[in-house]
């Protein structure tokens, strides 16, 4: 993706200081002030750790946090549509129609007792002018276009008569039934097997690829980030920390949350030596501290980390890292260069 | 509902042949429970100043000389063929006696649990719906009240208003001019309305309070969060989860009916309704052993064939009960 499309094509997507409260005294401060735009058919991967905000980001964007505990301001703009103030019929016609979903693990996601045919048919019959007997007609090419085998006989398949990877791509034939624009991924690889989970990972790019959808993706796996996005967004405390495409992220990662993920893979570590785990854990959302969120358990924190706002780095292609030093490297690298 | 599956048809076959030794047990703990009971059977027909060879000639025709085991076995094979013996005390054959009974509580028994299961679904429903709002805490309050009101003062206030105050509704009977033969007319459904209202209030707060830890357990899963996801809207949900408290709720719904059918003596007597309550009560207090068995043994029955329909209803409409 170069800057030129990022400007030119009208953003899918367009987050705009997103923050979300959950009630409680404290309140937890689950999403801080978080910005971002998606263009048509790009896969921005979010990645962050357990409790981030990562997955009540990508929640925000459908509404399917419980209204009445729920606090959100910003802006979010899906396809158009001022999507914090849908109500109704056109949020549900939003739902489902323009953006949807796939769940973490299939087997809760789906309903016990309806059929993997009769869940999608209804979709599909809830967005569009079509017959019962069409939406199975739809229904069955949909279970077709993910290969799950014989996909007749699946069709009148509960959830539970399924395997977990014949889960997850039942729930992606749901998801996509109706040609959405943007399709929301909540881990949809972690509660499966590592062979499975490339599978599904594969056929999930396949048909972005081929569909032409925005997909945003949101898991805790760097390795699973990395195959799938054109950009990546780290995640901490409820907040992007820093944003760039993904070879930018993982060649040059600014922000020392980020350098320490990477650090911490396991692809490429040298058996027998201690892998550098990031130390510490991340701070409880209902009492962030003043300043950087990570600058607790940095290495390298220092006087300004404790203070706000913090700089903002930016580089080329969209890029921007939340680091007081992300900035003091580049210049150690500009000047390094220079010599 | 599904179609006949041989794996449902399989399941209904096992299920039935389940029944037959849970029947015979039934019997057996009947029969005995009556016997162990003190008490002598004949006293109610005998003169206090009966000889002992009149005692003697009456036990025999009766059959209680008999050692136990081949009393019991007597009794089961008569009742196999549908003879429960005759009435010490009126000397009428116990089996139409009791079916007519059972006839009466029948219907008294099913308008109550549907009065309670229509009423008690739905302050449940809502009350999970709504958890934690006014709504809920008025339909909890309702329930709870069900629940904890003693019944046969329930019966006796209703009279008391409704009867005597008001005069709208006859008091006790089941039927003008104490009739007990049941028909379905308006003469007749007057003296249904109080002793079903008052005994509907027990299923009622059971299934209300059911219902509405389901429906609020059913809405904290996720698929529910998937259904929303996908753009149903609220009555596609609540089709959902409808379909998804349904199993349970008949489950508890068909435990209340089975206990409604044997446990009304309370509000049979205060109302004087000739159901198997009225019956079992008559025959306690006249020690009528032939009676007692056939109507404990008759209810027994219902109860175990009650159970039988509720899991097959239940494992048809739950596929995940399917398997196994």
């Amino acid at each position: 993706m170069t800057q030129e499309t990022v400007h030119a094509v009208t953003p899918l997507v367009r987050v705009q200081d997103l923050s979300v409260r959950f009630a409680g005294t404290p309140p937890v401060h689950a999403v801080n002030n978080v910005s971002f735009d998606l263009a048509p058919g790009e896969v921005l991967g979010i990645l962050g750790e357990s409790g981030s905000g990562k997955s009540v980001t990508l929640k925000t964007l459908l509404r399917l946090l419980p209204e009445r505990k729920t606090k959100i301001t910003g802006r979010v703009e899906v396809d158009g549509n001022d999507v914090l103030s849908l109500q109704g019929r056109a949020l549900a016609d939003h739902r489902g129609g323009v953006a949807s979903m796939i769940f973490q693990d299939p087997a809760l996601a789906l309903d016990p007792v309806y059929t993997v045919g009769q869940q999608i048919a209804e979709t599909v019959m809830r967005h569009e002018a079509i017959s019962k007997s069409d939406a199975m007609t739809r229904a069955l090419e949909m279970l077709e276009l993910v290969r799950i085998p014989s996909a007749k006989r699946r069709l009148e398949n509960y959830p539970h008569e399924m395997s977990g990877g014949m889960r997850q791509r039942a729930m992606i034939a749901l998801a996509l039934a109706c040609r959405p624009k943007l399709l929301l991924a909540d881990e949809p690889t972690t509660a499966l097997d590592a062979t499975v989970q490339i599978q599904i990972l594969l056929l999930l790019r396949e048909l972005q690829q081929e569909m032409g959808m925005g997909v945003i993706f949101v898991t805790h796996d760097i390795g699973v980030a990395v195959e799938v996005s054109d950009r990546l967004a780290v995640m901490y405390a409820g907040s992007f920390v820093e944003t760039g495409s993904v070879r930018d992220v993982i060649r040059d990662a600014r922000h020392p949350y980020s350098k320490g993920l990477l650090a911490a893979n396991l692809v490429g570590a040298v058996p027998g030596t201690r892998l550098d785990a990031v130390p510490g854990a991340p701070p409880p959302l209902n009492a962030l501290p003043e300043g950087c969120s990570f600058a607790p358990r940095c290495a390298h924190a220092e006087a300004a980390c404790h203070a706000s706002p913090l700089p903002v780095w930016t580089g080329a292609d969209g890029r921007w890292a939340r680091c007081v030093q992300a900035s003091r490297t580049e210049t150690l690298a500009k000047a390094e260069g220079q010599r | 509902m599904q179609q006949a599956n041989p794996i449902m048809l399989s399941f209904i076959l096992r299920r039935v042949l389940y029944t037959v030794p849970i029947m015979l047990g039934v019997s057996l703990v009947c029969f005995a429970l009556v016997h162990i009971s003190p008490g002598d059977p004949l006293v109610s027909i005998l003169p206090p100043d009966a000889s002992v060879e009149l005692q003697e000639q009456m036990m025999a025709i009766y059959g209680f000389d008999k050692s136990y085991p081949e009393q019991f076995l007597r009794w089961l094979g008569l009742a196999l063929q549908g003879d429960l013996g005759n009435s010490i005390a009126s000397g009428r054959p116990v089996a139409s006696e009791v079916l007519n009974a059972v006839g009466n509580t029948l219907v008294l028994a099913v308008t109550a649990t549907i009065i309670g299961f229509t009423l008690g679904g739905l302050f449940g429903f809502v009350a999970g719906y709504f958890r934690d709002s006014w709504i809920d805490k008025l339909a909890t309050a309702i329930s709870v009240v069900g629940v904890s009101v003693p019944h046969y003062w329930l019966g006796m206030v209703m009279v008391i208003i409704f009867s005597v105050e008001l005069r709208w509704l006859p008091a006790t009977g089941a039927g003008p001019g104490g009739s007990s033969q049941w028909v379905w007319d308006w003469e007749h459904m007057q003296y249904l309305i109080l002793p079903a209202v008052t005994m509907s209030v027990i299923p009622m707060g059971i299934v209300a309070r059911t219902v509405r830890a389901l429906v609020a357990d059913i809405l904290q899963q996720e698929f529910v969060s998937g259904l929303r996801a996908k753009g149903l809207l609220d009555r596609g949900v609540l089709a959902h989860v409808i379909k998804n408290a349904a199993p349970t709720a008949l489950a508890v719904m068909g435990l209340q009916l089975g206990y409604l059918l044997g446990g009304s003596i309370l509000i049979e007597t205060v109302f004087s309704w000739p159901g198997t309550g009225f019956l079992l009560g008559q025959a306690i207090f006249q020690r009528d052993l032939p009676l007692l068995q056939g109507t404990i043994l008759v209810l027994a029955m219902f109860f175990v064939i009650l159970n039988l329909l509720v899991d097959v209803a239940q494992t048809s409409l739950d596929p995940r009960l399917q398997r196994g």
